[in-house]
């Protein structure tokens, strides 16, 4: 690219083309003071700050607007911009208040700042000062507090919401001196659109939005934030072993800076008062049923010899009764690679079972299945950054925004910057169908059949990449033939979406030079999640999106460390690195390094684990860091399975739902309390530090195995994490050059094979995985459970924004629990008037496995007939409703749909003993025109006589009242057919 | 900041507004720069901007619904809250304030029992202040609607005030809107 020379203050500098003034000074290693500029945003040009002194140019223009010209020759102090800037200054802090000792911001406030460097005046300030206006602060956020008269209008909460985070929840508003930042409707900002991600917060020059928090941290320490699988690169404030503040890692190539609300705000739960410190035992005679009331009458306090030698001698019974694989280990998602590789090589070299598994077995486990039977692989091919180079973003059954909140900024600015075009398939309205081209809305389960019926648009319209085919793919052929039966009318038949709309998307992603899929639980959790997965690599196979820049299959972990947990072999077939271990190479290979004979036989996976316990064949079961009670489906069942064990060893930091079943309890470390690795979701392993001493007697994850595995007489030497970490590149060829010190600068992406390998951004180049891609005919199949007229509704289960899984982390964050305290399920109006319920009503959601109680939201987000429930509540288990049907291949639960049914709870109630009012909530409207009803009970019921129904059904209360009026309207028993009976 | 958007709109309103919506999305193409246009449009039909309407247009501008508001909000012209039937605006300039008009703007305050910027809960009046319309010679002055009353004094604007009730309540239409399409 061109270089411009310009000279400024006499300084020769040299910027690339298109560069502005301002960028220039900054390379000249010279200062401006600014106040509305930010690097990451375009220019703004309002606080005038900037301005510089340009030979034959008029005026004084800003710098930051200004683009650089050969031979320019600037000036950036005279006498006349020191004068305008000081005025400038001095009109901004006029009317700001002079409380700076007060001000939690003066340590890093610009204004401040600036005002030193321009040398303000007293006397001037008095004179501009206007008769003081103060305006109510807004402290609605339990985060952060916004105090407009600290505010300067500079605009950069504005911008900062509006293009890197792509919501606009503020703007300026009115006029004038009347002039403030503002959300739609002048309200609270918490009763606005503002998702509490703090980027505003951040980036405020002055203390106008200021968080919550009084203390200013004294040291940071740079980690990885432990929720979604973005990975995003964080520093934890810490003062007085609290985490005070959290702040996006700018040089971070994952998030370049910023967070969202669970990562900025969520941390806090590390401090929480319900941290397990000590090993807990069961105390004698109380059963594993009777687990709810008082902890203490459950549990009593032990030392960590007792409780470690209770699991080992535990670990030896079963295996000396009934054998090593009468053993199931769950390993975590959550925690490092290194916890989790020790916890598989206890599994398999100390116990000599393969029954460890993790909860990808309930996320994408049908993606690992698919994608290494198509491409050899079982990960997101490209990296998050080819977002940026993509013509085309494909979106399925991920509620990015929501789900991966960094990843789906990405996605919105590829659209507004990068002129992306987006096509969104989900059932629900999503936050990204608003900047969608097309939404295909297609019914729960149809997966195959709409992406089928693209490609089968795509081949007509011969939009398919022949050559990439033909020289890098197999099985084409059958393929190819197989997609005949899906033509536009079938297909619009089985989906439910308008034959167009499937025509156009298939247009739009065939012509497409560059294309992703993105897609998340919404397309694996069915009994159908192998084949989605399938289909999906058949799609990007079939457009010759692979292996390329701007490409790719993305599927978007959940879990912080689920790609690690995979990688590190937490699976009943493979070891780390995906070896199998029916491999009797490879098996060798480990039986050598770990220097035990090893079991050939595959393990069992969570769900078949939690089976054989119901049966009796599994008789121990050691959970690290997973919560199965509420992540399982058909919580009841699981319940059940897991009061039959012989014994529960639970590892975790909190007394989850699962631990309270538990016979002995180790308190491990968080995140913020170890060293160790997180693998994200682009394969990126980085650096996890420890910023904390775990709480009192709370031990590292791989120290607590390390000491069982002492007790089992197979002892494990390990220093550190790094040392498990060397172990891990050793007998991991894809993590071969993986190692703590060549992590410090943003990670590496493997394959990275050796300590020189810049590790692989793109999988697939040239060639795939497997040598050559493989086409798999799909055919559509329905859900395990479609509606029927007892459980007419389906319901999908999913996220929020503002909670996480099955809540032990963000339920405890005080933040994130103050956002969004309760439960709801999302139910369209239609339906909501069809049973009388209204928006907050306490509504009974029933499947034929269990009954939940939540609040009603009526939302158009999802289509009459469906519902929307959020698993991440105990005290309402969206997972007692799901069904437990298992993909054949992957063994992922249904979790995508189950039929359920509605009702008002106090109706439910009301109606257990009462026949009529049976009738009426069972029925649809109109049955009672087939009553044999006296004329005196019709008139009352023509009438909404509510007194007079008492009298025959019981007092009624008020809710109930309402209801009943409003259901006998739509009964319609009129007087003509009184006369007709 | 301080002006809270008129939430609550009548029921028998929201079909107006729906069926205005349908109007103008033949009218216009959707893009961010007939915004102000549209904002005329719905105060034009309604008589101010309900925030229904603003929402709507954000989302067939494809603007955050707080640029619409911020926008809008920017400009006089533009009311958050129901007008009366008759709009009255007492000048408030120099000449008009040397000839008194304080006392006429606190005179009708008095005898509606409103104050500037509100609407009489009969939904006939709503008094507006202006800073000058112009006619100083004929101070001071009042417009009613489109209608300038000038060389007005108390009495005489509590007598054009009865009036235009009087005409009110012998018209047969009952809205107590106004609509000036």
């Amino acid at each position: 690219m061109k270089r411009i020379k310009l000279a400024i203050d006499g300084r020769a500098v040299s910027v690339r083309e298109g560069a502005t003034v301002l960028k220039a000074i900054e390379e000249a290693g010279l200062y401006v003071p600014t106040l509305c500029y930010d690097p990451a945003l375009k220019s703004f040009g309002a606080c005038r700050l900037c301005i510089v002194e340009i030979e034959d140019m008029r005026g004084l223009p800003t710098s930051c607007t200004t683009p650089v010209q050969d031979g320019m020759v600037v000036h950036t102090e005279t006498e006349e911009i020191q004068r305008v800037r000081r005025t400038i200054v001095e009109l901004a802090i006029a009317n700001h208040p002079y409380e700076c000792l007060l001000c939690n911001k003066s340590q890093d406030c610009e204004l401040l700042k600036v005002a030193r460097h321009v040398g303000v005046e007293q006397g001037s300030i008095e004179r501009l000062r206007r008769a003081t206006r103060t305006r109510p602060p807004d402290r609605s956020n339990p985060a952060f507090d916004f105090e407009p008269d600290k505010c300067i209008l500079c605009g950069k909460c504005v911008r900062r919401c509006d293009e890197i985070v792509g919501l606009g929840a503020i703007d300026f508003c009115h006029r004038g001196y009347d002039t403030a930042i503002s959300p739609f409707g002048g309200r609270p900002l918490v009763q606005s659109i503002c998702q509490s991600c703090g980027e505003c917060v951040e980036h405020c020059p002055t203390g106008a939005l200021l968080p919550k928090s009084l203390f200013v941290p004294e040291r940071e320490i740079e980690t990885i934030c432990p929720y979604c699988g973005v990975g995003c690169s964080i520093h934890l404030g810490i003062r007085a072993g609290k985490i005070l503040r959290v702040r996006g890692n700018e040089k971070s190539p994952v998030n370049r800076g910023e967070l969202c609300v669970k990562g900025r705000y969520g941390l806090d739960f590390i401090n929480h008062p319900d941290r397990l410190t000590r090993p807990l035992i069961r105390r004698e005679g109380v059963p594993r049923n009777a687990s709810t009331g008082d902890v203490h009458q459950i549990f009593r306090e032990a030392n960590w010899n007792e409780a470690l030698e209770r699991v080992a001698r535990g670990l030896t019974r079963t295996m000396d009764q009934h054998g090593p694989d009468a053993i199931g280990l769950l390993s975590s998602a959550k925690c490092t690679n290194e916890d989790n590789y020790l916890f598989q090589k206890f599994a398999r070299a100390v116990l000599n079972t393969n029954n460890v598994d993790h909860c990808a077995r309930l996320c994408h486990a049908s993606t690992v299945a698919a994608a290494l039977a198509a491409f050899g692989d079982g990960a997101m091919s490209n990296s998050i950054s080819d977002i940026d180079h993509a013509e085309v973003l494909f979106v399925i059954g991920s509620n990015t925004t929501e789900c991966h909140p960094i990843i789906g900024r990405r996605i919105k600015r590829a659209i507004k910057n990068n002129g992306a075009r987006l096509i969104v398939a989900d059932p629900r309205r999503i936050e990204l169908c608003e900047m969608a081209e097309v939404h295909l809305d297609h019914l729960p389960g149809t997966d195959v059949a709409l992406l089928n019926g693209i490609m089968h648009q795509i081949v007509e319209e011969n939009l398919h990449d022949q050559s990439f085919i033909s020289e890098r793919c197999e099985e084409f052929e059958p393929f190819l033939e197989s997609l005949n039966r899906y033509d536009l009318k079938t297909v619009e038949e089985i989906t439910g979406v308008a034959g167009e709309k499937i025509r156009q998307s298939g247009l739009l992603f065939g012509k497409a030079k560059k294309a992703i899929v993105l897609y998340g639980m919404g397309i694996t959790q069915h009994t159908t999640g192998t084949d989605n997965v399938k289909t999906i690599a058949n799609l990007l196979m079939l457009t010759g999106n692979l292996g390329h820049r701007g490409t790719g299959f993305s599927p978007l972990r959940g879990q912080n460390n689920v790609q690690g947990a995979c990688d590190m072999g937490a699976l009943p077939v493979v070891y780390p690195g995906y070896q199998r271990v029916d491999n009797p190479v490879v098996r060798e290979k480990f039986e050598k390094a770990w220097a035990k004979n090893l079991s050939e036989k595959p393990g069992l996976t969570i769900t078949e684990m939690v089976q054989a316990a119901y049966d009796g064949q599994l008789k121990t079961l050691y959970v690290m860091g997973e919560n199965p009670m509420l992540s399982e489906p058909d919580l009841n069942h699981a319940r059940e399975a897991l009061a039959r064990l012989g014994m529960l060893v639970v590892q975790d930091i909190f007394l989850t739902e699962t631990a309270q079943l538990a016979d002995v309890i180790l308190p491990a470390a968080s995140f913020a309390e170890k060293d160790g690795t997180f693998t994200n979701t682009e394969r990126r392993v980085q650096r996890v530090r420890k910023a904390l001493d775990p709480p009192e007697e709370a031990r590292q994850d791989w120290e607590i195995i390390a000491e069982i595995s002492k007790r089992l007489g197979y002892p494990m030497n390990y220093d550190s994490s790094a040392e498990i970490m060397n172990e891990i590149a050793r007998l991991t060829p894809i993590y071969g050059g993986i190692d703590h010190d060549r992590l410090n600068r943003g990670g590496l992406q493997w394959p990275c094979s050796d300590m020189k390998h810049p590790g692989t951004p793109i999988l697939h180049k040239g060639q795939f995985t497997r040598g050559r891609g493989k086409f798999h005919v799909v055919h559509d199949r329905p859900p395990a459970e479609l509606p029927t007229s007892a459980y007419p509704i389906l319901l999908t289960t999913g996220r929020i924004l503002e909670h996480w899984h099955t809540g032990s982390m963000s339920h405890r964050s005080h933040v994130l629990e103050t956002l969004v305290p309760e439960s709801h399920v999302e139910i369209n109006p239609v339906d909501a008037s069809r049973l009388g319920i209204v928006e907050g009503d306490v509504i009974s959601l029933s499947s034929r496995r269990g009954t939940v109680q939540t609040k009603a939201r009526k939302t158009h987000r999802v289509r009459p007939g469906q519902a929307f429930m959020a698993f991440h509540w105990r005290e309402a288990p969206a997972n007692r409703l799901t069904n437990p049907a298992l993909d054949p291949q992957a063994k992922i639960p249904e979790f995508k749909v189950a039929s359920v049914k509605a009702m008002l709870t106090v109706l439910e109630m009301a109606a257990e003993d009462n026949r009529f009012l049976t009738a009426l909530a069972e029925n649809p409207a109109g049955v009672l025109a087939s009553y044999d009803l006296t004329p005196e009970h019709r008139k009352a019921l023509v009438d909404g006589d509510i007194a007079s129904i008492e009298k025959w059904v019981g007092p009624l209360e008020e809710r109930m009242q309402a209801w009943l009026k409003a259901r006998l309207r739509q009964e319609n028993i009129s007087e003509k057919q009184v006369s007709t009976i | 900041m301080e002006q809270a958007i008129y939430q609550e709109l009548p029921a028998e309103r929201m079909e107006e507004i729906e069926g205005l919506f349908a109007e103008i999305r033949k009218e216009f193409k959707g893009r961010a720069d007939e915004l102000i246009p549209m904002l005329q449009r719905v105060q034009r039909r309604l008589g101010f901007l309900p925030e229904q309407a603003l929402l709507e247009i954000a989302r067939l501008t494809g603007l955050s619904a707080a640029r619409v508001f911020g926008t809008a909000t920017f400009y006089a012209q533009f009311r958050f809250q129901p007008v009366g039937k008759n709009i009255i605006r007492v000048c408030r300039g120099t000449a008009c304030h040397v000839k008194g008009s304080n006392r006429i703007l606190e005179t009708i305050e008095e005898h509606l029992q409103v104050s500037p910027g509100q609407i009489t809960p009969d939904g006939l009046f709503t008094i507006e202040t202006v800073a000058c319309f112009g006619s100083c010679a004929l101070a001071p002055i009042m417009v009613v609607n489109d209608s300038v009353y000038g060389s007005l004094n108390r009495s005489r604007a509590l007598k054009l005030l009865d009036e235009i009730r009087a005409r009110e309540e012998g018209s047969s239409e009952k809205t107590p809107f106004r609509s000036l399409n």
